[in-house]
């Protein structure tokens, strides 16, 4: 029994930290391709690293940290659906090189982040995934104007995962996980941002974080990030190793990584008070990759919804099975 | 990360299960009265006979010297079972740590066996009158005397005093010493002349807690534990250990959430109940896995210091949520006391209290794990 990362796991993740707080600008997909993110689940046989979701774990929260608006989540899921289809072999190592952007188009969303940009984009319709290369694009507007969405029409497209298949219930729950693993990130930047400022921030001749009303409010958000964590971490396991309970763990980390993260913004945005509330002050860009994020891939109520159906309805009345 | 047991640990589950399985009683009185008090009893030298009343304990006291991994698996099963409440909580969760840690083998001899097998039933003398979040603030005093110390003064919500034996609790052992300086940790039998106890009603009707009044109480010198002086130093030092852990398991929580989606699914409750009892479910998961975390932490070396104020506000607080959760799906049916969800409704009211209260604990979060600057005049 050992849950946590290994310390090359942790030392990945804080490598891409260091490359997203020192890089900008266009050529950092580049960079991040050269640090082996986008081909972490490329299998080495197509030029990537051959690992799993519970490695892509420190990364991923590396980006939330940084509030990286880059499409990884949507290439590791693409990665995932790509891996057993027929078009492995042709765009898996273009993705490992980082030559390539991918974007998915995920279930009840008319749009794709970065399609316009992307060379190739996969569309769920009906449960099941579908990939275009040839697609039309058009913008719509979004409250994260990093994360900018497209619509996309494509001419014509190629299943990669039937309805209800394995490969398509494993695509929604590591875009689940990964986007939870996302907002862990995002909300621990958010509170340490808020415990900057209300260090510094003196009112009444008192910094305002000497302030009980402050303090306590700035706890229950780190409670609420700190318990997301390990659930977050499962649900990766889980998924990595195809366990019969990974959708319930990925619904799970997501609900709870989503209320965390709305937790730590509300309570940043009011810590921070008007200057919260400008785009002078940084914060705003945590606060919207927490609503983008929150939302995408199913929102806490969806997924509380879902472990519901999962836990309650379920054929097997028996004792509830856990772990891994 | 490995979330898998080993073949050593599933054999402990299933010989815990077992054992369980044949001799957990049909639900006893509450251990708060004196026939519940005496059934509970039975009850740990039951599982003490059997080798399991204090698993982690090494085998000279009483235990059978089990990973903390296979003291997890043991309360999973423990409470999964519908098993008694502890009524030597206190004992073995509470003064235990202590004494392995500051006890003389002498002392160790003479109290841990007696408590392992449920004979002597420990009270807990912490707060006073006027000393309740402020513990800091105790005013009880202990004044020397030949061979021993001479205890004065009041302690109050002392849980298990009314029908215990033994209380432990800290004392202002050096006149005019303030705050955290001058305690010192006794161990003081509470049928000893001077001590009066009045048991106090709780929310159930019961004496859970008392009051505990001292009128020069004799204890000797060998039932003071640690040094005279650093009691403050012996009562906190484990809350950041290891054994810290032990203070509160997941296993009571998870057996509550899986009894909880059981309920559910006799009661068909609309969406909003349902995201209700899978949030609490989740929310025990949860708390299961952050015990793991902190156990992969713990034997890496790692040391465990004031996030256990994280911990206290998340079990607490979700132990509560859940058995809201339960009463609403219960609807009118719910307010019959004596079923386990009116009785573990009132439990999970006190959880936000004792123990330090909530608002304490978010004290300590924000100016230790977050570095957030002190208030004036603390």
């Amino acid at each position: 029994m050992r849950l946590g990362l290994t310390t090359e796991q942790r030392e990945f993740g804080a490598a891409t930290g260091r490359l997203l707080a020192e890089q900008s600008g266009a050529d950092r997909w580049t960079r991040l391709a050269e640090l082996g993110i986008p081909g972490l689940l490329v299998p080495e046989e197509h030029g990537g690293a051959g690992g799993d979701d519970v490695d892509l774990l420190a990364p991923i929260e590396a980006a939330g940290h940084a509030a990286a608006p880059e499409p990884l989540i949507e290439t590791a899921v693409a990665t995932g659906l790509l891996r057993g289809s027929a078009l492995a072999e042709t765009w898996l190592p273009r993705l490992a090189e980082g030559e390539s952007l991918v974007t998915v188009a995920e279930p009840g969303a008319s749009h794709a982040v970065g399609a316009d940009r992307a060379a190739l984009v996969l569309i769920e319709r009906g449960g099941a995934w579908h990939a275009a290369t040839e697609f039309a694009t058009a913008e719509r507007p979004s409250l994260d104007e990093e994360r900018s969405l497209f619509t996309v029409s494509a001419q014509s497209t190629e299943q990669v995962a039937a309805a209800g298949s394995a490969e398509a219930v494993t695509a929604l729950d590591r875009g689940t996980v990964l986007s939870a693993a996302y907002l862990l990130g995002v909300g621990r930047r958010m509170i340490e941002l808020s415990v900057e400022h209300a260090g510094t921030r003196v009112q009444f001749g008192r910094p305002i974080g000497s302030y009980q009303a402050i303090k306590h409010q700035l706890a229950d958000a780190l409670v609420a990030v700190e318990f997301a964590r390990p659930c977050v971490h499962q649900a990766a396991y889980a998924l990595a190793h195809g366990s019969p309970t990974a959708s319930r763990y990925a619904s799970a980390a997501k609900s709870l990584a989503a209320d965390a993260a709305r937790l730590a913004a509300r309570t940043a945005l009011q810590v921070h008070g008007a200057i919260g509330y400008t785009v002078e002050c940084e914060l705003h860009r945590w606060l919207r990759r927490t609503w983008t994020f929150a939302a995408a891939w199913g929102d806490a109520d969806h997924h509380r919804l879902r472990v519901a159906a999962l836990l309650i309805d379920a054929a097997e009345t028996g004792e509830v099975v856990r772990l891994p | 990360m490995d979330l898998a047991f080993t073949d050593a640990e599933q054999t402990f589950r299933a010989e815990v299960r077992a054992w369980l399985t044949a001799n957990v009683p049909d639900r006893l009185p509450s251990m708060d009265t004196p026939e519940g008090f005496k059934l509970h009893q039975e009850w740990e030298a039951a599982l003490h006979a059997a080798g399991l009343a204090v698993v982690t304990w090494p085998k000279r006291y009483g235990g059978r010297d089990a990973s903390l991994t296979e003291w997890l698996i043991f309360e999973e099963e423990y409470y999964g079972a519908c098993a008694p409440l502890r009524v030597s909580q206190n004992g073995i969760f509470l003064l235990a740590p202590s004494l392995f840690e500051f006890g003389t083998d002498e002392q160790r001899d003479r109290f841990l066996p007696a408590m392992a097998r449920g004979e002597q039933i420990w009270a807990q003398g912490w707060s006073e009158p006027e000393a309740g979040s402020d513990l800091a603030g105790i005013r009880s005093r202990a004044e020397r005397a030949p061979g021993g110390w001479k205890l004065s003064g009041q302690k109050i919500w002392s849980t298990r005093a009314t029908y215990g034996h033994w209380l432990f609790g800290l004392f202002r052992s050096e006149p005019g010493s303030t705050r955290h300086r001058g305690l010192t940790y006794f161990l003081v039998p509470l049928d000893a002349e001077g001590v009066t106890v009045r048991g106090i009603r709780q929310l159930d009707g019961e004496p859970g807690f008392a009051e505990v009044f001292f009128d020069e109480v004799f204890v000797p010198d060998e039932n003071v534990l640690g040094e005279p002086g650093q009691g403050w130093q012996v009562a906190m030092s484990t809350t950041g250990s290891e054994r810290g852990l032990t203070l509160r398991s997941p296993g009571r929580l998870l057996a509550a959430a899986d009894r909880l989606v059981d309920l559910a699914r006799t009661t068909d409750p609309g969406e909003s109940l349902r995201a209700d009892v899978a949030r609490a479910w989740i929310e025990a998961e949860a708390y299961r896995l952050y015990t793991f975390q902190t156990l992969t932490r713990v034997e890496a070396g790692e040391p465990i210091g004031p996030e256990s104020s994280i911990n206290k506000i998340f079990w607490s607080e979700m132990d509560l949520r859940l058995h809201e959760t339960a009463l609403r799906l219960l609807g009118a049916d719910a307010d019959l006391p004596g079923t386990s969800w009116a009785d573990g409704f009132l439990f999970a009211l006190a959880g936000p209290i004792y123990g330090g209260t909530n608002e304490i604990q978010r004290n300590i979060i924000a100016e230790r794990v977050l570095s957030l600057p002190k208030e004036k005049n603390r």
